[in-house]
């Protein structure tokens, strides 16, 4: 038959997801301007979360309020909450400690202007996660190679980061993520900047990382998010228009306006 | 009425590949009727007409299945729009399978009109007008969109299977009254079960639509009343 099944988990797996991290009616003011409307997500363990809609929808406000990005922000007011493992982000947590267990990576490629090796090893040492050089080599050692870049660089680790290509920069800035062991990985559109080869390499591996970290990705390539990930949530004008399993978004949205943006009919 | 899509180019390959499919249902249509009319009234000018439309249809599908690969490989469709292209390729299958099904009633009718026409022909008629009406409502609710008639469509193939199945019986029974009927009642019965099989393309083009215009299958299982296998003695 032509219908794709309507679930994009099998069962079993449906029953042990477990929400890593929640928001609810979570609000992000920027002075008078409302840019989150009261979101309420559940963005489960072990599973790649998309977010996607058009520009301005709050789909990076709302990435950014997950690890208090926006703290930093003047005028930036946020109401509602979200938990990490059911501990307030906003009001149990620190928000060193919240970025350690909350990684981010950027949309454009940012490595430090330093060699690859201190590149991955800045986090571990400023964490304090290792004391001894062997362990840190370690660390350094597994990143790159769990961020799919270890055979391209593994003789050149004294060289600087920023001389690589796009692609690697990006995978690059992946391991630097993973080093310090976070839980949930945030990506603001980690392809956006990078050639359809840098770009699927990067997509292969967020699917093996899913396998040790939560991830939450914003993209505006639709067939990014149909690939990529288990569940899909569409913002429209700083709401939630809908979310669900991303096969059942893509296939047979419920809503006219998230059916609309995904085809190209939105007006 | 669904909103157009932003890039306009988009909207003409779907309403293209919507036409085609349209024009191949006219065409199968057509040649269905010619292929019934070449039997009915004995007609091997019909009957002319009727094998030549197969390839007419043929190339219809070559097209179909050309511009959906153009849609898919350009435009990377999703949701409803996914549906559209999906299924203009599943439909078109079918109706490339209808028109192969017509050429061989036209054939056969041939070879049986250098013989006296059989009483049972009449129930083939009968067969041919309501499976004709089948065909037509399919495309019409394809054309339209329309997911009630391609459901009611669905349903009445069982009144074809019961035909069939009777007519079966019927011909079985002239075969073993006498011998020389066999060349003729196994002709008809070709026919027939060709006829038969168009009627079953029309479902399941009546399933796509369905598909199409939901987003999801049709419950439950078709009814089917061909009884025929029982007659013989043989399983499904």
């Amino acid at each position: 038959m032509l219908a794709a099944s309507s679930e994009t988990l099998p069962a079993a797996q449906e029953d042990i997801a477990r929400a890593k991290m929640t928001s609810r009616d979570l609000e992000v003011f920027y002075g008078d301007s409302r840019a989150l409307k009261g979101i309420s997500l559940d963005i489960f363990e072990n599973e790649v979360t998309s977010l996607i809609g058009p520009s301005g929808c709050g789909k990076s406000t709302y990435l950014r309020s997950l690890n208090r990005m926006n703290d930093g922000i003047l005028g930036c007011r946020v109401t509602g909450t979200v938990t990490l493992d059911d501990e307030d982000v906003y009001r149990d947590l620190d928000s060193v400690q919240l970025r350690a267990r909350v990684g981010m990576v950027f949309q454009k490629p940012n490595p430090f202007p330093k060699s690859i090796y201190d590149n991955v090893a800045f986090g571990p040492r400023i964490h304090g996660i290792v004391e001894r050089k062997d362990e840190l080599d370690h660390i350094v050692t597994s990143s790159l190679k769990r961020a799919g870049l270890w055979d391209e660089v593994k003789d050149r680790l004294d060289s600087m980061g920023t001389g690589l290509s796009g692609g690697q920069q990006q995978r690059l800035c992946i391991a630097r993520a993973i080093a310090i062991s976070p839980e949930v990985i945030l990506m603001d559109e980690p392809c956006s900047a990078l050639d359809p080869i840098a770009t699927a390499t990067v997509e292969e591996l967020i699917d093996e990382l899913r396998a040790n970290f939560t991830i939450i990705i914003v993209t505006h390539s639709m067939q990014q998010a149909a690939r990529v990930s288990q569940r899909t949530a569409f913002f429209h004008l700083g709401e939630v228009v809908e979310f669900g399993p991303t096969e059942d978004l893509f296939t047979n949205p419920r809503e006219k306006l998230t059916q609309g943006y995904i085809t190209g009919r939105f007006g | 009425m669904i909103d157009p899509h932003i890039v306009k180019s988009f909207d003409e390959q779907l309403n293209k590949l919507h036409d085609m499919v349209l024009q191949m249902g006219e065409l199968a249509e057509r040649q269905f009727d010619q292929a019934i009319r070449a039997l009915i009234e004995r007609n091997a000018d019909s009957s002319g007409l009727a094998v030549a439309a197969e390839a007419e249809v043929r190339a219809l599908n070559t097209a179909v299945n050309e511009q959906v690969i153009r849609v898919l490989c350009l435009r990377g469709p999703v949701a409803d729009d996914l549906r559209v292209v999906v299924t203009a390729l599943k439909i078109a299958a079918a109706l490339d399978r209808i028109a192969d099904y017509s050429a061989g009633v036209a054939r056969r009718a041939l070879l049986l009109n250098e013989q006296s026409a059989l009483p049972t022909v009449r129930a083939v008629k009968r067969m041919g007008a309501l499976v004709h009406r089948l065909l037509k409502e399919v495309m019409q609710s394809y054309a339209h969109r329309d997911s009630a008639l391609a459901h009611q469509v669905w349903t009445r193939d069982l009144e074809v299977d019961e035909l069939y199945s009777g007519l079966f019986r019927e011909l079985l029974t002239y075969m073993m009254e006498d011998p020389a009927n066999i060349t003729a009642s196994s002709n008809l019965l070709f026919i027939a079960k060709n006829v038969e099989r168009i009627g079953d393309h029309a479902t399941n083009i009546g399933e796509m639509v369905y598909f199409l215009v939901t987003g999801h299958p049709m419950d439950g299982e078709r009814p089917k009343n061909d009884t025929s296998s029982y007659a013989t003695g043989l399983s499904h």
